[in-house]
């Protein structure tokens, strides 16, 4: 069996993986040959990603006939080697994911790509590691993608580096060792206590475990999900989150937006796994995942991090920290919305999560564009090896010779757009209504489903109250945000004193409005679109198919 | 057998870390490989601790699976050492870059008080 789609889903990580290696062979003088490299890579890693993702529905029923394709590595039989899966939520993250390093790459190529060596590389490799981490089937398999991926966006986040970027990377590098640290406890436990690795395997090892070693099972699954939180930012494990995001630059900030969503997806393809073992256990009126535990724990978490993201939100002075609190308030909104556990949230759910990554993507590039306008205007002449943005205050850092001169972001180079002013106000109207939910865009149809669906809920909850708690906090936030996004407008585009108007160029800019029109599409696509995801939310619910289509692969070939 | 090692993931674990605790960048970056020495050392006690049962297998021959140990343990730990030397190496210049910048080696970059 050879048909063509039989190692499409590898692509995504090969191709990143080859590319990277590639660019760094290319010296640092032939930029266009580098920028070629990680354009053709990057292009072909969301047309695959499109691909997979389509031959998961029911458009091509004769492929992976029940939506979940499994590609056992080297050949070997499923539970003994590691496999790679691709599903619905799959596909949908990893077409997510090469929308947003798409944009950014074309948005670095304007300034930030020349700030410092290696930006392509390294952007190939977070994009390897991100794909990887939503690919693969096995769990050591997640932490070594986890930490390829973190391992790129420490050298993203120094990109360009100064004393602030610096500061914050030494908190982000320390805070994500540690979680790794914790994750690989979690890792190992759950293969001293079941024997596998394999997230297939699980849940069936898992509900046959005896009850001292399902306590050291609980152990592993509390100390996996505290690495994962730490990831998705959920408070108390998020302090590091908002001063990060607003030391990187603005295309590497956009990158990082898909991040935390990384771990909103491990906690809900494991939580979705494990959670099919109670069905295996229902004969003994034991459940292995302890709804009271795990559910009402995120439930609680979560609202404590939209607490935390409220009070940040209309606290922070800098749009870039407004930016990154509201990063923290749609994790805190998924956290507790997984945490209500009720079908009919999770489609709206995943929906909040698109709009949400793209919407803020394009508000941390815009954010870079907002902040040169406010800055001192540059010296005439234009071409200075250091620019502002970049002052060491002569401390070379990691002893890094600039390369050729780096132009000043407002040189006269390059296409730049007309009515910077004007397009930079529509752009941050949009973005604002995106991020806060207001209608009429996309943001405001995921946040009516999630509240419409919580109000239905209510009605045959156990708990009532949750589901009203859910609804309020989710228009608390909305509003906040709103506040904290109007008063920093106000003083961005209504103040004339002290603004220079910068020349934005089609490169930049371009990205901007390429993801908040995939949003308006998102809109007025808005039916087709919670179509699929309703089934990409119902493959979740029954993660059998899943199960059984990874046990099934490799072998016999 | 156990007991000792069981004390010396805890004893390494807890200085560990009391040092990731501390403001001054060096110590972190001790703590952190003393914690990641603990999590190695976890990973391969998850293996089973045993004495004299390597993890080959005779080619030719099936393997008995009392005379071997679980060489998965072995290869993961391995993995995670090579990714925490990596890792750490990569924070080792990320400290030295910020001393260089901040002129402290606090790890907020300014002296607290």
């Amino acid at each position: 069996m050879s048909a063509w789609f039989t190692h499409l889903p590898v692509v995504p990580i090969i191709v990143p993986l080859v590319a990277a290696a590639a660019i760094l062979f290319l010296t640092e003088r032939a930029r266009v040959l580098r920028v070629a490299v990680a354009a053709v890579s990057i292009i072909v890693q969301l047309v695959a990603a499109i691909v997979l993702l389509a031959l998961t529905t029911e458009a091509f029923p004769d492929i992976w006939s029940r939506g979940v394709g499994a590609y056992a590595i080297g050949g070997w039989p499923a539970p003994f080697a590691i496999v790679l899966v691709i599903d619905r939520l799959t596909g949908l993250m990893l077409v997510l994911n090469a929308v947003v390093v798409l944009a950014a790459f074309i948005n670095s190529l304007a300034f930030w790509d020349r700030a410092g060596p290696h930006f392509h590389a390294l952007l190939q490799l977070l994009s390897m590691g991100v794909n990887g981490a939503f690919l693969t089937g096995d769990l050591f398999n997640l932490f070594v993608f986890l930490e390829i991926l973190l391992a790129a966006s420490y050298g993203l986040l120094l990109h360009g580096s100064n004393s602030q970027r610096v500061r914050f990377g030494l908190h982000y590098i320390v805070v994500n060792l540690t979680g790794s640290l914790l994750l690989l406890i979690g890792i190992s436990l759950v293969y001293g206590v079941t024997g596998t690795l394999n997230m297939a395997d699980l849940p069936a090892r898992a509900a046959a475990l005896s009850a001292a070693d399902r306590t050291l099972f609980d152990v592993a699954a509390a100390f996996i999900g505290i690495a994962f939180l730490t990831k998705a930012g959920c408070w108390p494990l998020n302090f590091w989150l908002p001063g990060t995001y607003a030391a990187a630059s603005a295309p590497v900030a956009a990158v990082f937006a898909i991040l935390t969503k990384v771990g909103i997806y491990a906690l809900l393809r494991l939580g979705s796994l494990i959670a099919s073992a109670d069905v295996l256990l229902h004969h003994e009126g034991s459940a292995l995942l302890r709804p009271d535990l795990f559910h009402g724990g995120l439930y609680y978490l979560g609202f404590a991090t939209i607490g935390f993201g409220i009070v940040g939100t209309l606290a922070a002075q800098q749009l870039s920290r407004l930016v990154g609190y509201s990063v923290i308030v749609s994790s805190g909104l998924l956290l507790m919305v997984m945490g209500l556990d009720h079908p009919p949230l999770l489609a709206p759910a995943l929906f909040y999560l698109v709009g949400s990554v793209l919407a803020t993507g394009a508000f941390f590039m815009l954010t870079g564009m907002t902040e040169r306008a406010w800055r001192a205007p540059s010296r005439p002449s234009s071409t200075v090896a250091e620019p502002a943005l970049l002052s060491t205050g002569g401390y070379v850092p990691f002893g890094v010779r600039r390369g050729p001169p780096v132009p000043e972001p407002d040189a006269e180079v390059g296409v730049a757009i007309p009515a910077a002013m004007a397009f930079m106000g529509l752009m941050f109207a949009f973005c604002v209504l995106l991020v806060t939910g207001s209608p009429p865009l996309s943001g405001f149809i995921a946040k009516f489903a999630i509240i419409s669906a919580a109000i239905h809920a209510a009605k045959g909850a156990t708990w009532e109250p949750a589901a009203w708690i859910l609804v309020f906090v989710t228009l608390a936030a909305g509003l906040a945000s709103l506040i904290a996004l109007t008063r920093i407008g106000m003083r961005l585009f209504w103040s004339v004193i002290g603004r220079n108007t910068p020349r934005l160029r089609v490169l930049e800019a371009g990205p901007v409005a390429v993801l908040v029109l995939l949003c308006i599409g998102l809109t007025i696509a808005a039916g087709e679109v919670m179509r699929f995801f309703d089934s990409t939310a119902a493959s979740l619910r029954s993660p059998q198919i899943y199960i059984e289509t990874v046990l099934a692969t490799g072998g016999g070939r | 057998m156990e007991a000792l090692f069981a004390m010396a993931i805890g004893v390494l674990a807890a200085a560990g870390v009391w040092l990731l605790l501390r403001p001054r960048t060096f110590q972190v970056i001790v703590g952190l490989a003393l914690c990641s020495y603990a999590v190695n050392l976890f990973i391969f006690g998850m293996g089973r601790l045993v004495v004299g049962r390597p993890p080959i297998v005779t080619a030719g021959r099936l393997a008995e699976p009392v005379a071997v140990v679980d060489p998965v343990p072995q290869a993961l730990v391995l993995t995670a050492i090579v990714i925490g030397f990596a890792t750490t190496a990569l924070l080792l210049v990320v400290l030295l870059a910020a001393r260089g910048l901040t002129g402290t080696d606090h790890v907020d970059g300014r002296e607290a008080g």
